[in-house]
């Protein structure tokens, strides 16, 4: 591309770090919290993926767009991030199911996308400096200025953002086959390869808005809750977290990410935003109850605060080998158990995927008790 | 799990000599774990036959063997050092087939000791194809349709269900030899009968062609615990069809969505626990219709290998020292990530930049082979280039490739390359496919359509037409206006524009570019390989250049000066991409280099574009540079370290080309002055010198034109040896006869040396050639090692086989050689390496040249006297003095050394074996012995060509050799050999009472020689070439003794040596000794005094 369709961007940072390069094609000014995602593959589900709410997702491999898009690799049914930054977007895209250009789908849903930007310090910035806020300005590039737009912005912590991508009001994801069970899930967000993952283990699952209360919950008499992943600050998302508490006991539970640290907060845990977060599709963790190791795909700036949790009421069951974060939490009592990072992957490793089947063997069990 | 405590001692197996398949990669990988289980307190035994390697160095194991690496070898190793347990899944296909061997023949049992890694059964089913297929399919993953044959008969009864073009693969081989694809029955027949031959078992594979999809490799590593990491993935540029050591490859793999990564990965986890590989790394291929998606597995290798080593370059983790760390029962999750310290070795790298890594090809040096690629590796070496973007690293890695191209250049004009032949060089895959497609574009083909006829992914060829487009931009702007805009010049040089390039296309110097855009203030960042993109800090100081914002080393830099102040600092230039000529030899120099200047309390930098090698390990240098060796590449990195010295006679021609310009920047040079180094390397001078030093030298000239070279020819008198100056491994190097041969052959010389003139030196028939090694200071000198040559003067050093300490020589003419030696360091002022080659005819001695600087003997020569030549040298370089060691006298070993070449004939069909003065040896080899037959037997089994010890002998000797070829075929009569003989050669042996059977030349009679050979009725066979036109009579039976793997020996003076050994080892029992009990007797006995001249 030559320099004249080339709009000059940049991106400035709360800190007052500034980054130049330039726009593929949506002009204008666009803001939210800058993270980095390592994830060498994937960048059509990280872009749709609900959990990037409000944020600009800068990538750190250089080379985004090889594949285009198309029309399976969907984890919503739009586009999330803020902003998406690169080294370079691909101009010609190759592979068999691609239908069109990454550049053509981020035009076309007007998502400012910015390349030429010296991502890896940049990524640098953040790890040392942390997650932050950030402006992406082709209009305009007065520091002081994009500085008072930023410091207007509302922070991440405290930003209930689940309210902006939950479901307007209940839907059904069928089963693949013959229905099995009937899964409650609360959509704080919920990326649709765990749909299709519950699907294809015979699951019917019955997706709730994040308003939905234990009663519109039990009234579909479900096999298990389910608790889906979502942006923003889990703390603020207090009715979940009311709903989760009362579901304690009734019914099996599993958790992924937001889900994870919504279920901590029900058990009385605090959590925290970790300084950077984890975005990505290599991290290690160990299944402590399993002794196994998967690489997993993570995607979470807050994290349940080990130290707050009862020792008596629930443990940790999973731990991130990087950090020793926790990653996954159990009820000492009841069958349920939430998992901080993603095992229903897309994109990343399938190395977690077991944990979708100790669900359902939780809900077997719990059938059999009851 | 921790460290087993159940294992003392571990044998790890080298993979010998370099060959074309299996190069320098396994020093790596081997030096890896022999460090790693030395560091975990295991003791180390090691074996490999090849004396240029790392891992051969002493200090690496507690016993070094270098010993011929056979189940017959092994087992008195075996029986000596009784190890626990051995590690075979590090010395490349050679080193697992070694131990597959002893196993099979019940040796590991008899001593007790284990496999480690993969076990006999895990490699059998990953090395076998019909069990690999059937693991493949049980685990529910595709294959290509295929079809087993044992014989010809059942391989083309087979090839009906499988149709055409087809694939052969034989079983258990190395680097893909013998297979093939075939188009149709005739060349199927053909490629079959090959495979079958090859293959150890016997077996071909043949299948369905999975020709143009495309291909992608991947690095995994399992622990005990059985924990799977994917390393690294690969994709091949090229499509499936030529071997992925031929292909221009890609890390990370390009054009895949993360639906079919990880489809691919689940595939690989899955293969590696079904095929059963307990710990360790392994590569499993795949491929990708390229319509559809769908996905097959090709094959998987259950241990390190050369994907593996660029996989550990790639990502900066590093794959064999892990490797080692799990065969001895650690856990993924309990090795540390040297690089991050905090983080553990369970994980999957991620990277933030582009790894491109082209192939190195020498088909110049065959001129009668087709540089055309398939399923057989031809390339010899390879670099790799890192990038922030595709771009950026394909025009690195073609800048470190020394092909002299600056990068995706127009070397040729694509207006007068016709058509045709564009669309045939983009439809055969061969070593030059890259620039065609270059040449297409420009031609004005569509990306779609050179897409088609090259089959290589729309998203390569349109990465290069984003090249070509801002190439005319440049030019466009160029013509426009005259100079470039800081952006247009920034933006090139993001795309990997070389300054070489840019001075091209701005029809200005490569200099006045440079003080351009340093001037606007673009100049190259470092970035670090720290294998997680940022995501944690990283320790360890692996640096690429490229054109962005901030500069790492530049910060870790100012930083370590605040917290250490300034400390010394030394940059060595490595060798680049291997080549023949430019080997290990080289690495091994720079690495020994490194090492001894740490020891002495420097930084150490290394820059070099080779990814083989143990100088790219990030733990050899204080600093690592993964860089072309080019002017700017090398000046980009002295700006940022501001060295104290460089070291450039180490690498090999490679820096030595550079060191003239280096010095002119400014940049401090150490060791040998660049003016002694041309003095040595410009003919003119260095033959008046010799003049003045009234030593011999054969009769010479320089020329620069035709017409020169032709006139100083014949006041000289043929033959003549006619080459251009300032090229490595005799290139474009021939005896000449007669001027007709010397006309035809001059073009060829003239387009190799560029300008520069041409050499034409009196040739010495019959002479005795003679390599010396030596060190200096400025001052005192040391003859480290001299080195009599088997084969006589006319072959080049590189290929002939040589014994250290000479065997033949006079004491006089030894001290005539040292006389000499010791006065040309003085006279150069030689501080470090200086190598001489004589030629001694009769008593008298000539020099033939002296080359100030590393040579590709002195591994050879430090192995077999134990005093380590490159190090000794660096320090010196550094400010040391010869009187600061203490150096023994090399000339009174109680052993012999024997170096043998290992040549690449097999690789290229249609070339003739004779040796020349033009380089054609990919490797070496080392024999050692108490006496010069056994040592040099034992040089031959190294080099794979081990001697019979009975049955027949097949002789035909030239005219010249026909003299003395009686003394020969007596003594193998005596040792009761069967003899034939061409009639010329069976006339002169009858006449000397010699019982022989006449056979004929391979196509007259029934009683040939090609068909006693193929009937396994001849087990040597000794055939010295004469002129020209005779030679290609016997060339049919030298082609049909490298398939058959029968020792062909060329020259008479090979013959006598092979006749000493197969007398020694019918006589005598072969016996085995580590390097540490040969030094410890020398060292006992034979430590001298310095002597005040240092002489030794």
């Amino acid at each position: 591309m030559s320099p004249e369709y080339m709009k000059e961007a940049i991106l400035y940072l709360q800190d007052g770090a500034a980054f130049r390069g330039h726009v593929l094609g949506q002009t204008g000014e666009t803001a939210g919290e800058a993270v980095f995602n390592t994830a060498m593959t994937g960048y059509q589900e990280i872009l749709t993926d609900p959990s990037y709410t409000g944020q600009i997702v800068v990538m750190t491999y250089p080379l985004i767009g090889n594949t285009g898009v198309n029309n399976d690799d969907v984890e919503s049914d739009k586009i999330h991030v803020k902003g998406f930054v690169a080294k370079e977007f691909c101009r010609r895209p190759s592979n068999w199911r691609a239908t069109k250009s990454l550049t053509e789908y981020l035009n076309k849903n007007k998502i400012m996308a910015m390349e030429g930007v010296d991502t890896r310090a940049l990524t640098r910035h953040l790890r040392v400096a942390g997650a932050m806020k950030a402006i992406i300005s082709t209009q305009d590039f007065d520091p002081k200025s994009l500085q008072a737009k930023l410091d207007a912005l509302p922070s991440m912590e405290g930003a209930d953002l689940v309210r902006e991508v939950t479901t307007p009001k209940k839907y059904v994801w069928k089963a693949k086959g013959p229905r099995r069970y009937k899964i409650a899930a609360i959509d704080c967000g919920i990326k649709w390869n765990i749909l299709r993952i519950f699907a294809d283990l015979g699951c019917e699952t019955h997706v709730f808005p994040a308003t939905a209360t234990i009663k519109d919950i039990l009234a579909i008499k479900p096999d298990g809750l389910f608790l889906s992943n979502g942006p923003g600050d889990p703390a603020v998302v207090t009715h979940v977290i009311d709903t989760v508490k009362q579901s304690i006991g009734k019914l099996p539970v599993f958790g992924i990410c937001l889900g994870n640290q919504i279920l901590g907060l029900a058990l009385g845990a605090k959590t925290y935003k970790l300084k950077f977060g984890h975005h990505g599709a290599n991290h290690p963790v160990k299944d402590l109850e399993g002794q196994r190791i998967g690489i997993t795909s993570q995607n979470h700036g807050f994290c349940v605060d080990t130290k707050s949790l009862d020792p008596a009421q629930a443990e940790v069951i999973h731990t991130n080998l990087n950090d020793h974060t926790s990653e996954g939490l159990r009820h000492k009592k009841f069958p349920v158990f939430s998992i901080q990072y993603h095992p229903e992957a897309s994109p990343g490793p399938h190395d977690a995927r077991y944990l979708f089947k100790q669900f359902i063997d939780t809900i077997d069990a719990n059938k059999t008790h009851a | 799990m921790p460290k087993r405590t159940d294992l003392k001692k571990i044998l790890i197996i080298g993979a010998g000599p370099i060959v074309i398949g299996q190069a320098c990669e396994f020093d790596y990988s081997g030096s890896q774990a022999c460090k790693a289980l030395k560091e975990e307190g295991f003791s180390v035994v090691l074996v490999n036959s090849n004396p240029a390697t790392i891992m051969t160095d002493p200090g690496l194991a507690d016993a070094t063997y270098i010993e011929p690496l056979t189940p017959e070898f092994l087992e008195y190793i075996i029986r000596k050092e009784r190890p626990d347990a051995i590690l075979p899944t590090l010395g490349g296909q050679t080193g697992l087939n070694l131990a597959m061997q002893l196993y099979e023949q019940g040796i590991l049992e008899k001593y007790g000791v284990q496999m480690l890694g993969a076990k006999h059964d895990v490699i059998k089913k990953a090395e076998d194809r019909s069990e690999f297929k059937q693991a493949v399919l049980k685990v529910g993953l595709d294959v290509p349709k295929s079809v087993f044959a044992h014989n010809l008969q059942e391989a083309k009864k087979a090839v009906e269900t499988i149709g055409f073009p087809c694939i052969v693969r034989p079983s258990f081989t190395l680097g893909g030899t013998g297979g093939g694809i075939a188009p149709d029955m005739e060349e199927f027949e053909r490629v079959a009968a090959l495979g079958i031959a090859s293959s150890m078992i016997r077996e071909i594979l043949i299948e369905e062609s999975i020709e143009g999809w495309k291909e992608y490799e991947l690095e995994v590593m399992r622990d005990a615990a059985d924990n799977v990491v994917i390393i690294c993935s690969i994709e091949n540029m090229d499509p499936l069809g030529v071997h992925t050591g031929d292909s221009i490859t890609v890390a990370p793999a390009q054009t895949l969505t993360d639906v079919e990564y990880q489809k691919m990965r689940d595939a690989a986890i899955r293969l590696i626990r079904e095929i059963g590989v307990e710990t360790g790394g392994s590569n499993i291929q795949f491929a990708v219709h390229p319509q559809n998606g769908r996905m097959v597995v090709i094959e998987m290798n259950p241990r390190v290998s050369r994907s593996s080593a660029l996989a550990s370059k790639a990502t900066g983790f590093p794959i064999a020292k892990f490797a080692a760390k799990l065969a001895v029962g650690y856990t993924l999750d309990e090795i540390q990530n040297d690089i991050t310290r905090e983080t553990p070795a369970c994980f999957e790298p991620t990277i933030d930049y582009c790894v491109v890594k082209i192939p190195r090809f020498t088909f110049e040096k065959f001129p009668e082979a087709k540089d055309i690629l398939g399923v057989q590796m031809k390339s010899v070496g390879e670099t790799m280039a890192i990038g922030r973007t595709f771009k950026e690293a394909l025009q690195k890695g073609l800048m470190g490739l020394e092909i002299d191209h600056a990068g995706l250049d127009n070397k040729q004009d694509h207006r007068y390359i016709e058509d045709e032949k564009i669309r045939l060089r983009l439809k055969e895959p061969n070593a030059s496919r890259v620039f065609y497609l270059k040449y297409a574009l420009q031609k004005g083909m569509t990306v779609d359509e050179v897409a088609a006829l090259s089959r290589i992914d729309v998203w390569f060829i349109d990465q290069i037409a984003q090249i070509l487009e801002l190439e005319d931009e440049i030019k466009a702007a160029v013509t426009a206006g005259g100079t470039l805009s800081p952006s247009l010049l920034r933006r090139a040089k993001e795309n990997g524009f070389s300054d070489a390039q840019l001075a091209e296309m701005t029809d200005r110097s490569e200099k006045d570019v440079r003080a351009l855009r340093k001037e606007l203030g673009i100049v190259a960042t470092f970035k670090l390989v720290d294998t997680c993109a940022a995501e944690f800090e990283a320790y360890t100081p692996y640096y690429y250049s490229t054109y962005e914002t901030e500069d790492e080393a530049l910060l870790n830099e100012q930083k370590r000066l605040a917290q250490e102040g300034p400390k010394k600092k030394i940059m060595i230039l490595g060798g680049g991409p291997n080549r023949i000529g430019q080997g290990i030899e080289f690495d091994y120099c720079c690495c020994h280099a490194s090492f001894a200047l740490k020891d002495m309390g420097f930084e150490t930098i290394m820059v070099n574009s080779n990814p083989e090698t143990v100088s790219t390990d990030y733990d050899t240098s204080d600093r690592l540079y993964f860089e072309p060796l080019t002017f700017e590449d090398v000046m980009n990195v002295v700006d940022v370290e501001k060295p104290d010295g460089v070291i450039v006679q180490f690498g090999g021609q490679t820096p030595l080309n550079l060191a003239r310009r280096l010095q002119q920047a400014g940049v401090p040079i150490i060791g040998t002055s660049v003016d002694s180094i041309d003095l040595a390397e410009n003919r003119e001078r260095f033959a008046a010198l010799i003049n003045e030093l009234k030593i011999d030298q054969p009769a010479n000239a320089c020329a620069t034109t035709k017409e020169e070279t032709l006139a100083a020819a014949g006041s000289i008198g043929y033959p003549v040896l006619v080459r251009p100056s300032y090229v490595l491994g005799g290139r474009a190097m021939r005896i000449v006869y007669d001027e007709g041969f010397l006309k035809e052959f001059l073009d060829e010389v003239h387009s190799v040396s560029r300008g520069h003139p041409v050499l034409i030196d009196k040739f010495l028939e019959d002479a005795q050639e003679v390599d010396v090694d030596a060190i200096a200071d400025g001052k005192d000198v040391y003859v480290a090692g001299i080195m009599e040559h088997i084969e006589n003067a006319g072959i080049h050093s590189g290929d002939s086989a040589c014994v250290l300490p000479p065997h033949t020589l006079s004491e006089s003419v030894v001290a005539v050689i040292k006389d000499h030696t010791v006065r040309l360091a003085k006279v150069l002022n030689v501080v470090g390496l200086l190598n001489i080659q004589f030629a001694v005819k009769g008593s008298r001695v000539y020099v033939l040249e002296v080359n100030p600087r590393a040579s590709r003997t002195a591994p050879f020569v430090s192995k077999a006297t134990g005093v380590p030549l490159a190090k000794v040298a660096a320090q010196i370089m550094a400010g040391k003095k010869l009187g600061d060691f203490d150096l023994p006298d090399p000339g009174k070993l109680k052993y012999v050394c024997v170096k043998e070449s290992v040549l690449p004939f097999s690789r290229f069909s249609g070339v003739d074996i004779i040796l020349g003065p033009e380089m054609k040896s990919t490797g070496e080899v080392m024999g050692i012995a108490p006496a010069f037959g056994v040592a040099f037997a034992k040089s031959q089994i190294c080099a794979g060509q081990a001697l019979p010890q009975v049955g027949s002998v097949f002789i035909s000797v030239n005219e010249a050799d026909k003299r003395q070829v009686a003394c020969v075929a007596r003594k193998l009569e005596g040792l009761g050999f069967k003899l034939f003989a061409t009639k010329g050669t069976a006339e002169v042996l009858r006449a000397d009472g010699i019982a022989v059977t006449v056979a004929d030349k391979h196509d007259e009679g029934e009683n040939n020689a090609l068909t006693l050979l193929k009937k396994d009725e001849i087990n040597l066979i000794i055939n010295t070439p004469s002129g020209s036109k005779s030679q290609s009579d016997m060339r049919v039976l030298r082609a049909a003794a490298i398939l058959h793997n029968i020792p062909c020996i060329t020259t008479l003076q090979g013959a006598w040596a092979a006749v000493n050994g197969i007398e020694a080892s019918i006589k005598d029992e072969f016996t085995v000794e580590s390097l540490q009990n040969l030094y410890r007797r020398v060292g006992a006995t034979h430590r001298v005094a310095r002597t005040a001249a240092g002489a030794g």
